[in-house]
């Protein structure tokens, strides 16, 4: 670049990395409404992820099993505490907790199905319990959430499993937000609030307030549904350790923990972006904790956010999940984000890929909505279907890497066979810098 | 009448007699004695029978409680009653934080006093409370009516939405869009019949009401840009 009035050289214009374009228009966009921004999903900002891990594979030492052949299981069981009926699964992915309201009743009804199909189980959300998902849900995990919209004891009896949310990973602390162009008539039935006014959920339970009271809780929870089914608790990326020990203390069959990736309904993106951990710093320090209580396998830990492919699954059960849920994904493969949409993603001033507005009812792909003709455009029963396929694919993938590892059954990963490409990532994942025995904070190394 | 003995059986059989009561049972009148503040005492209960509590309850007892009615001759731990669907509580003494919580309908007449967070959440219960209510009672409270005979503490109906709040004594504080409304007839019916049904000597008249200014229903949002 020169000066066009003599020709001498300038300095290239530079584009600061603290002021970039999407800040400045994030400036631009808070001055002209002075209102912050609510979206859905998770923290897009990148974060050390398990894409920073990397199996090792066999080698002379470790005997790998056989291609795509040998056998390799996927079985897991959850809540084998104190449940008479733990869930029994055929493969360790789940279908995390996303509300009727937030999602059509169609799109709910296609989780049940997908999930039904591949052997696993789907979980309720805020709202309540629809026909359509405990209908097509073979096993259906039932949320207990602080604003108790639609909790009655028929639906907690009809339930597979009850999951305490204490909070999730794109907003610990944070309650949530359903906005009025979502609620239909039904939506407001369920909830007991009129139709069309935003509705909120609230950020802490009613009526307890710390882990002692939780654990009387859930011996009322076990009470009602005469100790017949497991008693999740779902906490957020936050203090994995303690929210962990407080919530094997309190009497949970299964520990949820969910990162900061892991997705929401409709919060403030201040809030998705800068409030909790990545799911990698979290499930390392609550192993920990089971270990420590001499809990881990006695007390199950199914972790949430981010994960995307078999590859993610292996490497979360590697370091000590006994399985996974995922949400977003879920999403994705039903067909939410879809370039086929891409022309009226541009209209709502946006792009395949990056549309999470789903508070606002208007979701191209007819999932995130109580829009009558959008609705129609999705087909619970192909939705289902491409759930399965998608989840069949991701077990099949995580087996792969399995057999690689000489390892039999999903549950045989262990750390020892992962590697870290980051200081970063060994750093949170408690898991070795890639040609090195060392991680930082590695006990007895002094760093 | 039948009797329980909670000096002789769990927790878990005493709850589990009850809930194998059924519909057409004959054995409608029960009898719980000994419950030295135990929690979870009959909650889940889904028949039309009475159980009589002789003595104090801890924490959630009557939890989600469906047509059967439910005396406590003592007083009652946190929780009690909440997300009840039908029926009827009542405590004859005083009822700790929580009562009523996110309950959904019948009738929870506290003959004592009730502590913080009485009728949070409620979604269509009706509350009677004789004596007075602690802080953040009714805090987003969806529908239903809570009756206070007494006084009201800090922050009453903050974050309202529906619910009626009747209000005797003296309110110390109101929380955010909980405002003082207007008392018209079908109010003061409402009232009267909640008044009688829980026995409590008051009249209508000498109540204020309160509920949502309904300024919160909209969070106000533009992300067109």
């Amino acid at each position: 670049m020169t000066d066009t009035s003599n020709g001498a050289p300038l300095t290239a214009p530079i584009q600061s990395a603290t002021f970039s374009n999407p800040i400045n228009a994030e400036i631009r966009r808070a001055a002209a409404t002075g209102i912050y921004d609510i979206r859905g999903g998770g923290a897009k900002r990148k974060v050390p992820h398990f894409d920073d891990l990397l199996f090792l594979g066999a080698s002379i030492s470790r005997y790998p099993l056989e291609g795509y052949r040998e056998k390799c299981e996927t079985s897991v069981s959850l809540g084998t505490r104190f449940a008479k009926n733990p869930i029994e699964l055929d493969i360790p992915i789940t279908i995390a907790g996303m509300s009727f309201g937030a999602l059509s009743g169609a799109a709910k009804e296609a989780l049940g199905r997908g999930a039904t199909l591949a052997g696993t189980s789907t979980t309720t959300g805020d709202g309540g319990m629809t026909s359509e998902e405990r209908g097509h849900s073979n096993k259906l995990v039932y949320q207990y959430l602080p604003s108790r919209y639609g909790m009655n004891p028929d639906d907690l009896r009809r339930a597979d499993a009850i999951e305490i949310v204490v909070g999730q990973g794109a907003k610990p602390g944070g309650g949530g937000m359903l906005l009025g162009q979502k609620i239909s008539d039904r939506v407001a039935e369920m909830r007991n609030l009129p139709k069309g006014i935003d509705q909120r959920s609230a950020c802490r339970h009613p009526d307890w307030t710390g882990p002692d009271d939780l654990e009387i809780k859930i011996l009322e929870l076990r009470e009602i549904t005469s100790w017949k089914v497991p008693i999740y608790i779902k906490v957020g990326g936050a203090r994995p350790y303690f929210d962990t020990t407080l919530a094997v203390k309190a009497g949970a069959d299964v520990v949820v923990l969910d990162g900061m990736q892991g997705g929401t309904a409709a919060t403030q993106d201040v809030f998705i972006e800068n409030v909790g951990q990545p799911i990698l710093a979290c499930i390392r320090e609550s192993v920990r904790a089971l270990q420590d209580l001499g809990m881990h396998r006695e007390v199950q830990l199914v972790v949430s956010g981010g994960i995307r492919t078999g590859a993610d699954v292996a490497k979360a059960m590697a370091m000590g999940a006994d399985a996974v849920a995922i949400g977003t994904a879920a999403l994705i493969a039903l067909g939410d984000n879809d370039p086929k949409w891409e022309a009226e993603y541009n209209v709502l001033g946006t792009t395949a890929g990056a549309y999470d507005d789903w508070h606002e009812g208007r979701d191209p792909a007819g999932i995130t909505t109580q829009d009558p003709e959008l609705m129609k455009r999705f087909d619970p029963i192909e939705g289902g279907r491409r759930l399965n396929n998608y989840l069949k694919v991701m077990t099949l993938e995580a087996q792969t890497i399995a057999r690689a590892c000489g390892k039999n059954h999903l549950h045989n990963l262990e750390p020892e066979d992962l590697c870290a490409l980051t200081m970063e990532a060994a750093a949170m994942a408690k898991i070795p810098l890639a040609g090195t025995d060392w991680y930082p904070g590695k006990p007895g190394t002094g760093y | 009448m039948q009797t329980l003995d909670m000096a002789d059986i769990a927790l878990r059989e005493m709850n589990a007699t009850l809930h194998a009561q059924a519909e057409t049972t004959n054995q409608t009148a029960w009898e719980i004695v000994n419950p030295k503040g135990a929690h979870a005492i009959a909650c889940g209960l889904d028949a039309p029978i009475e159980v009589t509590v002789k003595g104090s309850t801890g924490y959630y007892c009557a939890g989600m409680n469906k047509q059967a009615t439910i005396n406590i001759k003592g007083s009652a731990g946190p929780g009690v009653a909440e997300n009840m669907m039908s029926g009827t509580v009542v405590i004859d003494g005083d009822a700790s934080q929580y009562a009523g919580a996110t309950g959904h309908g019948g009738l929870l007449v506290i003959k004592g006093n009730a502590s913080s967070r009485c009728g949070i959440s409620m979604k269509g219960i009706d509350i009677v409370v004789h004596g007075n209510i602690g802080h953040m009672s009714a805090f987003m409270a969806q529908s239903g009516n809570l009756v206070v005979c007494g006084d009201a503490g800090d922050a009453l109906g903050d974050s309202l939405y529906e619910a009626r709040l009747f209000v005797r004594g003296s309110v110390k504080s109101l929380g955010a869009d909980c405002i003082e409304k207007e008392m018209r007839p079908e109010h003061l019916a409402i009232l009267a019949n909640l008044l009688e049904q829980a026995g409590a000597d008051a009249k209508p008249e000498e109540f204020k009401r309160y509920g949502s200014a309904r300024e919160l229903y909209t969070f106000k949002i533009d992300n067109a840009y």
